[in-house]
This record gives C-alpha cells, structure tokens and sequence, in this order.
C-alpha cells in the first residue's frame, strides 16, 4: 500500500505548477487576488517575471490569459471556482472557448467543502458551467497524485481546459506506482458485478470506502473514477452499464448538470438503465465545517453505501 | 508625412468605406456607422503603422491588432483584404452562411484577425495579454487595440486598463473611437463618459485626444505612443458615426442597421464621388 498522503488539491496543483514550469518556460500564472488559496503564490515564488496578480477583476484575468496564450504562452488563471467560472464565464465563453485558446483555468474551493464562507463562495455549478462550453475539457482529480498528473496533462493538451480544486485536505488513495493518468479516460478502482458507484472528485474516496464496506456485506460495486468529466468515458460507462444495470453517481456539485447527468446522458443514449444521482440536489450551501457538510449533503461513505445497499436490495 | 502619402492614406480609406458598405449591403445586417467611423484608424494602422505582413500572417515578431468593438469588422476586414490577406470580393459573402467574414471577428477563420472579438469589454484585455506576452519574451512588437466610446461603459474595459497601467506595458495602444453614439443613442445621455481623457489618465496612461478622420494628427499621435515609456498609451480619437455617407454621419440609428438597395446606390455614390476627387487630387 502505497503512502497516505493528506493534502488539498489545490496544493498539489500548485507544487506540479512549479515543477513543470521549471521545464516549460511558456507556463505563466495568473490569479486575481486569491494566490495564496488557490497556491499559484507557489509558482508567483519560483517564477516571478510569470506570475501576473491581476487583482478582484476576474474577467480581465481570463481574457489577459485569452491574449497570452494567442502568443504562445500556456496560461494558468486560478482563482475560485465559483469567480473563475462564475464571474468570467462569459469570457471563457467568448475570449477562450470561441477562439480555442490554450488557456487553463483553475477553479480553487469548488464545491460546498469551502466550508465556513458560506452559500456565496461553495460552488455547486462550475462543471455544469464549463460543461456548455463547445471543446472544453474538465478535470476534476480526486487525490494528491491525480492532481500531479492532471496538470502534466493539461499543460501537454493544447486546448482549454477546466481544472477543478478542492480547499479540503484529503488523503490519497492511488498509488503512484501503479497510476497513469489518460485524459478522457475513466478508471476502474474496484471491480464489482451488482451495481457500478461512478464518482469524481474528492469524493471519490468515500466511494471507495464505501463499496469497500459494501463488499464485507455481501454486495459486489464496482467503483469508477471519472477525473476528465468531458470528453467523458462512454465505452467505461456503457460497459458498466451492460455488465451491473444500476449506476450510482457521486459528485461533490449539483446533480443538475454534473457528473451524473453526463453519466446519464450516455446511458440513455448508448445502454438505458436507472441512474441515481448523488451530489447537491438543487440547493444553495451554508456556512459549517468542510466535513460536516460534505455529510449533510450525503457526501459520506456511510451514505453512498445506504444508498448503494438500497437499491441494490430494493431490487433484488 | 507628404501631400501624396495622404492622399494615399485617404484613398485606402475611402475603399475600406466602400467595403463597410458592400459588407453590410450583401450581408442584409452589420454595423455600418461604426465602421465607417473608424475607417481612417484602420487605415493608418495598417498602411502605416504597424509591422505586419500579409504572406505571412503568424510571424511572432508581428505587431497585433484587436479589435475590441468587434463590430467594427466590416471595414476592417475591408482594409485586411487590400492589404492581401485575403480577396477583396470575400466582402460580398460576409455574414453569409458558411463565408469565412463572421459578423465579429473570428481568429480561427479569418487571416489577419489576430484575437476573436465582439464581447466589448473583452479584447482590451486580451490585448493586455498579448503585449505581456511580448514583454516576457523580450520581443519589440507592439499591440493596438481599437475600442468604442460606448464600451468604455463595460467596467471590464478598467479592469483592463489597471492591469495594463500595473504591468507597464508601454508597448500597448488604446484607441478609443469616440464618435459619441452608441445604439440607444448619444454616449452622454445612455451613460456619459464624462472626462474619458483624465479617465485614462488617472488610470495611469499616456494619452492624446485627436480628430480621428485626420491623418496627420494620427501619425503625431501613434509617434508619442511610440515614444511613451513605462505607461500604456491611450489615443482619444473624436471621430463621425457613419464618416463618409451623408445620410448615415451622426446617426446612431446607423449603428446597427445595412442599407437598402436605394441607400447602398446612394451611399457607393458618394464614396464613388469621392474617389474621383482623391484621383483628380492625386493627378
């Protein structure tokens, strides 16, 4: 077993920010007064001269980044989720998206895991948001090492992409010695014949926990980690589908317009079977501990695996 | 610069007129007034001004071109097109389904067009980018970003301007087309500008309000831009809605509308009439 390691993803997006820029000179950094959050400070330390604060004016980082990859940098705009993709997304529409440009945004403290600051700052919407958007891709690492390889491969991707963080600290579970990162590419974390739970995110582990729970019981879920939510896996899903019927979906977002509904979109269109939907159910957040709300909202190991173990029995 | 070299420019100008007015003839929609308005700009820009070179629009040492008012296209795309980027006759397609002349500005499908465009507010900062980008890797292009007075309403347009003040980009131009109308009417009455120079310049740039239809002024104009150190530089020019066509100048219900048949005869009439004069001028 490989170590554990406890990190938020934003901190490890911003030490393999470091890492890779060492190398590519054409990685520059943009953030809008949150640098020390979202850990683009890191690279701002390393790289000063390629570090650009653009200060609280979030659609002008967007489009300053729209201009600089036009030049043949790699820009990196981070900021919160919520800002990056709320506040400027008629930029990443029109300045990024439209023209294709190879611009990265970073979107730091998404979900409801912000935690204390509350309704305003937990971003439920961002992949539904980004999900619109014709060409862009979003990754949404799950642990330390994921987030390692994510921002490698979006760095090698030329195009725009989506990178969603997380402020919580978690523990790893991959094992870099035995992970590879595809994008586009779902993974199987745990094989499983009754039912397939299919998560992303930071909340991919409690899924595994959960069917790891699930299977002392006697029911057998495979486990799916979605980190590239577009352009996702269909064949990974459609095979799932034809193999275990059932389909649980974990996502730390709203049930509208996240992991599920693309999950459900494949399974409707390529293999039809009863699709449910963990995650934010049309509702705004509040303030409270990270943890504390990730179980309110049913974001908890023992809740996917009631969820799990109900179907599956209701149905058996 | 020379009576000729004028006359020149005021040809060229006059034929990125007409292009405006054919685009947005075929086209049955467009913007005609802002085009016109800032024809002569473009004019300049690209007879003159800057460093670029039609065989070989991607050179990375070119000097960039933005066109935040992105509805501007029509004569822009007429001016690029004589320029030889591409033919002349594309102007008949434009807004066409399928043409390669989008309604604002598209980098992908357009030689030339080096940032797409047409969310005002946005190209400014993209410009931002692009004469970042140039700073960093030590390269002497430098970047002209057109703009409309209206947009300046668009709080993105000084988000903008702070960056570019912050990071010094004294390698970068606004140009504002101030020809004062905007769709619902007169800039000062829909939401005055006020004092758009000292604007500027509390915002930390060089500045220089110029009649924009004057090429002179426009050359001393780009000149001190050109010799602005440490700051961005920002050039008010004062310029006609619609310059060009009698019935369209000062009109701002020529902002967003094409010319009927009878309009389109009128309107080639007089930029027709006009030419003939630049010609005996010439001669």
């Amino acid at each position: 077993m490989a170590e554990i390691i406890n990190k938020a993803t934003r901190e490890s997006f911003g030490m393999a920010l470091c890492e890779l820029g060492k190398t590519n000179k054409n990685i520059v950094a943009l953030d809008a007064d949150l640098s020390g959050s979202t850990k683009t400070a890191m690279f701002q330390k390393a790289f000063p001269d390629r570090f650009f604060n653009c200060g609280i004016a979030e659609g002008n980082m967007i489009s300053v980044a729209a201009g600089l990859a036009a030049c043949g940098k790699i820009p990196f705009a981070a900021s919160f989720a919520m800002f990056a993709t709320g506040r400027a997304y008629e930029q990443i529409r029109n300045s990024v998206a439209y023209p294709g440009l190879n611009v990265k945004i970073a979107g730091s403290h998404a979900g409801i895991s912000v935690g204390e600051d509350g309704a305003t700052h937990q971003c439920c919407e961002d992949i539904a948001l980004m999900k619109t958007l014709p060409g862009m891709t979003i990754i949404n690492p799950a642990d330390h090492w994921e987030m390692l390889e994510a921002v490698k491969a979006s760095v090698e991707y030329n195009g725009p992409v989506y990178l969603r963080l997380g402020r919580l600290a978690v523990d790893s579970f991959n094992d870099p010695d035995n992970y590879s990162f595809t994008l586009g590419k779902g993974i199987t974390l745990h094989e499983g014949s009754d039912i397939t739970v299919i998560a992303t995110g930071i909340v991919v582990k409690d899924a595994l926990e959960a069917v790891l729970e699930l299977e002392a019981q006697g029911i057998s879920a495979r486990l799916i980690n979605i980190h590239t939510i577009k352009p996702i896996d269909e064949d990974i899903i459609v095979k799932a589908a034809k193999e275990t019927g059932r389909i649980v979906t974990v996502e730390e977002h709203s049930v509208i317009g996240g992991l599920g509904d693309s999950v459900s979109d494949v399974t409707s269109r390529l293999c039809p079977v009863k699709v449910t939907k963990i995650g934010i159910q049309d509702r705004f957040g509040y303030s409270g501990p990270a943890k504390e709300l990730l179980k309110l909202f049913g974001l908890s190991k023992e809740n996917i695996a009631k969820v799990v173990s109900d179907i599956v029995k209701a149905e058996k | 610069m020379n009576s000729a070299e004028i006359i020149k420019l005021k040809k060229l100008a006059c034929k990125a007129r007409s292009g405006a007015i054919i685009g947005t003839y075929n086209a049955k929609s467009g913007h005609p007034g802002g085009s016109l308005s800032a024809a002569d700009i473009f004019t300049y820009l690209y007879f003159k001004e800057m460093n670029v070179d039609s065989s070989d629009p991607k050179n990375p040492d070119r000097d960039r071109f933005v066109l935040s008012k992105g509805h501007a296209c029509p004569s822009l795309y007429a001016v690029l097109a004589m320029k030889g980027y591409f033919p002349f006759d594309e102007l008949k397609s434009l807004r066409h389904v399928g043409a390669m002349l989008q309604g604002h500005p598209d980098m992908k499908g357009t030689p030339g067009i080096d940032m797409s465009s047409g969310s005002l507010g946005q190209g400014v900062s993209a410009a931002c980018g692009m004469a970042a980008a140039g700073k960093l890797d030590g390269k002497s292009y430098r970047v002209y970003t057109v703009l409309g007075d209206g947009e300046c309403e668009e709080g993105q347009v000084w988000e903008s301007a702070m960056f570019a003040s912050h990071y010094k980009l004294d390698n970068l131009c606004y140009i504002i087309d101030y020809n004062g109308l905007q769709i619902d009417g007169n800039v000062e009455d829909v939401a005055g500008l006020n004092k758009l120079k000292e604007k500027f310049e509390a915002f930390g740039f060089g500045t220089v309000e110029i009649n924009g239809h004057d090429f002179n002024e426009l050359e001393a104009a780009f000149n001190q831009a050109r010799s602005c150190k440490d700051k961005p530089f920002a050039i008010i020019a004062k310029t006609v809605k619609g310059k060009g066509v009698s019935f369209m100048e000062n009109q701002a219900g020529w902002h967003g509308v094409a010319p009927n048949d009878e309009q389109y005869k009128q309107a080639m009439a007089e930029l027709d009439a006009q030419m003939s004069e630049l010609e005996k001028e010439e001669a």
